[in-house]
């Protein structure tokens, strides 16, 4: 994968992970072009669409699109399942998610995203095992939030 | 874990904002404070204000002062502020940036850490942005990792692995034997990660691929333990077991078995097997499918297997699922070449897919369809074809255009068919129609000599209908100025008679000047070319056609403000164009000093400098004044007032010379001396595509390959002045269309 993005319907940008290495100025050019050929594309049409020379599958969530960029001999069909992963994770994690969790908890978004992809690529085909790893890390970063309140405490 | 309620109350504050700039405002002001904190001591709140200002750089704006944040949060002891660290670092540091080299230490420290998951920051930061000089230092750790750790640091380490693969390309000999070993794992995500690497590997090097394919038994055994198990709750998604692994698996037996029997053979009964009991009923089984199908494909299957996978393709064609039918014609696309008999069973399928209302499966379809046209099936393809063009979206109509000329020169049972195919695709989709083609169209009439009736007739109907399509009014006039006397004659054998005159005719074309008038960009192009139509007319004995050629003639000058020729003669074409054909001039051409009806005088070009090799004539040259009293004569054009005339004639001689001769008198009063003659001719014989549309004696020359062209200069001295003068003969009267 080349890149994922999160947008709105009206086109505000939620999450943007690039795993290729682009100046900010190119990764602009390319969101807001992708967003807006994303965007008017009807409903009922193909969630796969040739982009420039990159392959780009799209899906839909209620009122965002999760738009990933892949390669060429990469399977579309299993980047939709891949997608779809991530939102389940959301969804188990939040708790029903919707656009304005991610909004507020965007850091977490982006946590959940690299415990499940790595550079791009799936690290773990458990939900269970990767939820269980967010989990634990949150602890961890709990647990050493409270040490140092309670030192400030003292 | 608990929010961050700074965070959360600043997203809060900017979503609030009502307009662009007010946002604005909150944003400096928030940016500001966190430029303060970030000049200030720990204070325990750095990790929220750095998540701050990721969240104001997502939004678009400038963050570059939160990098060196980045790489101090990173070396921080708390895992909070390493967590936001690497984020950061993940952001705001590409490879590009020269601060994403400060974090190289502190990543390498890291990844020996003593917790797994400050190991995992490093990994991901590592794999995510990692430059190839991090990768090329870090390497050694991350096949340390990929050896011996725990399962969680093994498949994030073989990822990490490949990342650096695709930065430093010699470092994949270093992972080779940690990724072999890998494959024993038991652990999904591991086995994943490995399978990933070893694909990674074996694309890179040829070598590593022969070393893996041993591997091939293996990766049997493991999809078989997949396909085959009960229920595993863990990987389970819609009743197939993990599918992500599945799929690696498929991608890299595709690549073992590419071109080798033996691998291919051991995986034979595998794939079958995949083939025939993935439940296709929910997207994830048809990837799993789609990847069976892509793999069976390409390495070398058993007949019976590879039916079995175009099957599977044709069944996809028929899902309701626009995805799956869009991938199935992506995948017979790749096949239509090597398996085409195979893939003309779906012909049916796929033509009911031009139908479809998205424009990637229309795409898709229109690109197989036209794979598909052979000689048995051409004229019920053509139907569907020209049906779709009629309403298929505009971006599609040039492709479609241009790809239906071409079936139809290949395939085309009969000379008529062809050409109405051709005119229905002109009055469909002229407009769309490439400038390449509309030449070629020409010649295909001309060839079709027993057609020209039928051509000019239909041509000069759909004329009359619609005039908007460019390349329908270019060949309609060109083939009407051709073949204008059988438009007239009224009587044809092919299509019904209709009574044509002469002012029809006209009227036709002056319909088509005055749009074309109207609008200035194709002025000079068109006006040109139809001109010298309308000037065949010029010389007509009807003295009322005669004089409305003249009226148009002088029409054409009032627009002539760009063109620096005057209207050409029949029979003798404009130099300009010539000069492109024998090689290219870009001199400008003086206009005839002659003006007026019936026959301007004579394009020439003089050239100051006296003398000058034969190459010079097929070369640049430059303009002069007009000799006074120089005037050379060519045999196909009206006499004028001149005083020294020179004609030429020639014979045909034999198969392989024609003699020219020339004859030149002086018919003033003094003597003329120092009198030379040179002639040259263009090695080469171009046919081009460009100007076209011209008067008919020159078209029919350099449409047909052989066409001899002659430039001839004459220099003299006459009343001690050199004169020079340079003609172009374009046509040899009395040789036929072969140039004999």
């Amino acid at each position: 994968m080349q890149f994922m993005l999160l947008f709105s319907r009206q086109g505000k940008l939620r999450l943007q992970k690039w795993y290729v290495p682009l100046s900010d100025k190119e990764k602009k050019k390319i969101t807001r072009e992708l967003v807006q050929t994303v965007l008017a594309r009807k409903p009922k049409m193909c969630s796969f669409l040739e982009w420039r020379d990159l392959k780009v599958v799209y899906k839909r969530y209620a009122s965002l699109y999760f738009c990933c960029a892949i390669e060429d001999q990469d399977n579309e069909l299993i980047t939709l399942e891949i997608i779809h992963r991530y939102v389940e994770l959301l969804d188990k994690y939040f708790g029903s998610v919707c656009e304005l969790d991610i909004i507020f908890n965007f850091e977490k978004a982006y946590f959940i995203l690299d415990e499940f992809l790595l550079g791009g690529e799936a690290q773990e085909t458990s939900k269970k095992n990767v939820l269980k790893a967010i989990e634990q890390a949150d602890l961890l970063q709990e647990t050493k939030e409270q040490k140092v309140k309670l030192s400030i405490l003292h | 874990m608990s929010p961050s309620v700074p965070l959360q109350e600043m997203i809060r504050a900017i979503r609030s904002a009502r307009t662009q700039c007010e946002e604005r405002g909150v944003i400096q002001r928030e940016c500001a404070a966190i430029r303060a904190q970030f000049r200030q001591a720990d204070n325990g709140g750095r990790s929220h204000n750095l998540a701050k200002l990721l969240y104001v750089h997502m939004l678009g704006y400038p963050a570059h002062f939160g990098q060196m944040e980045c790489v101090r949060m990173i070396a921080s002891p708390r895992y909070s502020e390493k967590r936001v660290g690497y984020l950061g670092a993940m952001m705001l540091l590409d490879e590009k940036q020269d601060a994403s080299l400060l974090i190289t230490n502190s990543i390498k420290n890291d990844l020996s850490h003593s917790n797994q998951y400050v190991q995992s920051l490093a990994l991901c930061t590592l794999a995510c942005m990692g430059s190839a000089e991090m990768c090329r230092d870090l390497a050694p750790e991350i096949d340390r990792l990929l050896r011996a750790s725990n399962s969680y640091i093994k498949k994030k380490a073989a990822l990490c692995a490949v990342h650096i693969v695709r930065k430093v390309h010699d470092l994949g000999e270093l992972f080779a034997p940690a990724a072999r070993s890998l494959l024993a794992e038991k652990n999904h995500g591991v086995l994943h990660g490995a399978v990933v690497l070893i694909i990674e590997l074996c694309e890179r090097n040829p070598e590593t691929l022969e070393r893996f394919r041993k591997t091939v038994p293996d990766l049997v055994q493991i999809m078989k333990g997949l396909v085959l198990s009960g229920y595993s709750p863990e990987h389970d998604v819609a009743g197939i077991s993990d599918p992500f692994l599945q799929v690696r698996i498929l991608r890299l037996l595709r690549i073992l078995g590419h071109n080798n029997e033996g691998a291919s053979d051991a995986m034979n009964d595998l794939l079958a097997q995949v083939a025939t009991n993935t439940d296709s009923t929910k997207t994830v089984g048809n990837a799993v499918l789609y990847e069976t199908v892509l793999t069976v494909l390409d390495i070398k299957s058993e007949s019976g297997l590879r039916v079995l996978a175009v099957n599977i393709l044709g069944r996809f064609l028929l899902n309701n699922d626009r995805n799956i039918r869009y991938i199935a014609m992506t995948s017979l696309q790749k096949i239509v070449g090597t398996d085409h008999n195979a893939v003309q069973r779906h012909r049916g399928t796929i033509v009911d897919c031009l139908k479809d209302q998205d424009a990637s499966v229309k795409r898709r379809a229109l690109e197989l369809s036209l794979a598909l046209v052979s000689a048995s099936n051409v004229r019920s393809m053509m139907k569907e074809l020209l049906l779709f063009l009629s309403s298929c979206p505009a971006e599609l109509k040039a492709h479609a255009a241009s790809g239906i000329f071409n079936a139809a020169e290949r395939y085309a049972p009969s000379q008529r068919w062809h050409i109405d195919t051709i005119l229905h695709v002109l009055t469909t989709a002229g407009g769309d129609v490439r400038d390449e083609t509309v030449p070629n169209l020409i010649q295909l009439i001309t060839n079709a000599s027993e057609l020209h009736c039928y051509t000019v007739h239909k041509l000069y109907r759909a004329l009359l209908t619609d005039i908007s399509q460019q390349s329908l009014v270019q060949v309609a006039c060109w083939c009407i100025g051709e073949y204008g006397d059988l438009l007239l004659r009224g009587e044809c054998q092919e299509t019904e008679a209709v009574q044509v005159t002469e002012d029809d005719v006209l009227d036709a074309l002056e319909t088509v000047l005055q749009s074309h008038m109207s609008s200035p960009t194709r002025i000079t192009d068109n006006v040109d070319r139809i001109r010298s139509i309308v000037s065949i007319y010029g010389s007509c004995i009807d003295v009322e056609l005669q004089q409305r050629a003249v009226e148009y003639n002088a029409l054409f000058k009032k627009y002539d403000h760009m063109s620096l020729f005057p209207p050409p003669v029949c029979g003798f074409p404009q130099v300009c164009d010539l000069l492109d054909l024998l090689g290219g001039s870009e001199e400008t051409l003086q206009p005839s000093p002659a003006v007026g009806a019936p026959a301007p005088g004579l394009l020439i070009n003089t050239a100051s400098t006296a003398g000058g090799d034969l190459l010079d004539l097929l070369g640049v040259l430059e303009p002069a004044p007009l000799a006074p009293g120089v005037t050379l004569r060519h045999t196909h054009t009206h006499t004028h007032t001149h005083t020294h005339t020179h004609t030429h004639t020639h014979t045909p001689q034999s198969d392989t010379g024609l003699t020219v001769t020339l004859t030149a008198s002086n018919s003033t009063d003094s003597d003329i001396s120092s009198f030379t003659l040179q002639a040259a001719v263009p090695k080469l014989y171009l046919s081009l595509a460009g100007p076209f549309l011209a008067a008919s004696h020159y078209i029919k020359s350099f449409l047909l390959q052989v066409n001899l062209k002659m430039r001839v200069r004459i220099s003299y001295t006459s009343q001690g002045s050199a004169f020079q003068d340079t003609v172009q003969i374009d046509s040899f009267p009395g040789l036929d269309a072969a140039g004999q």
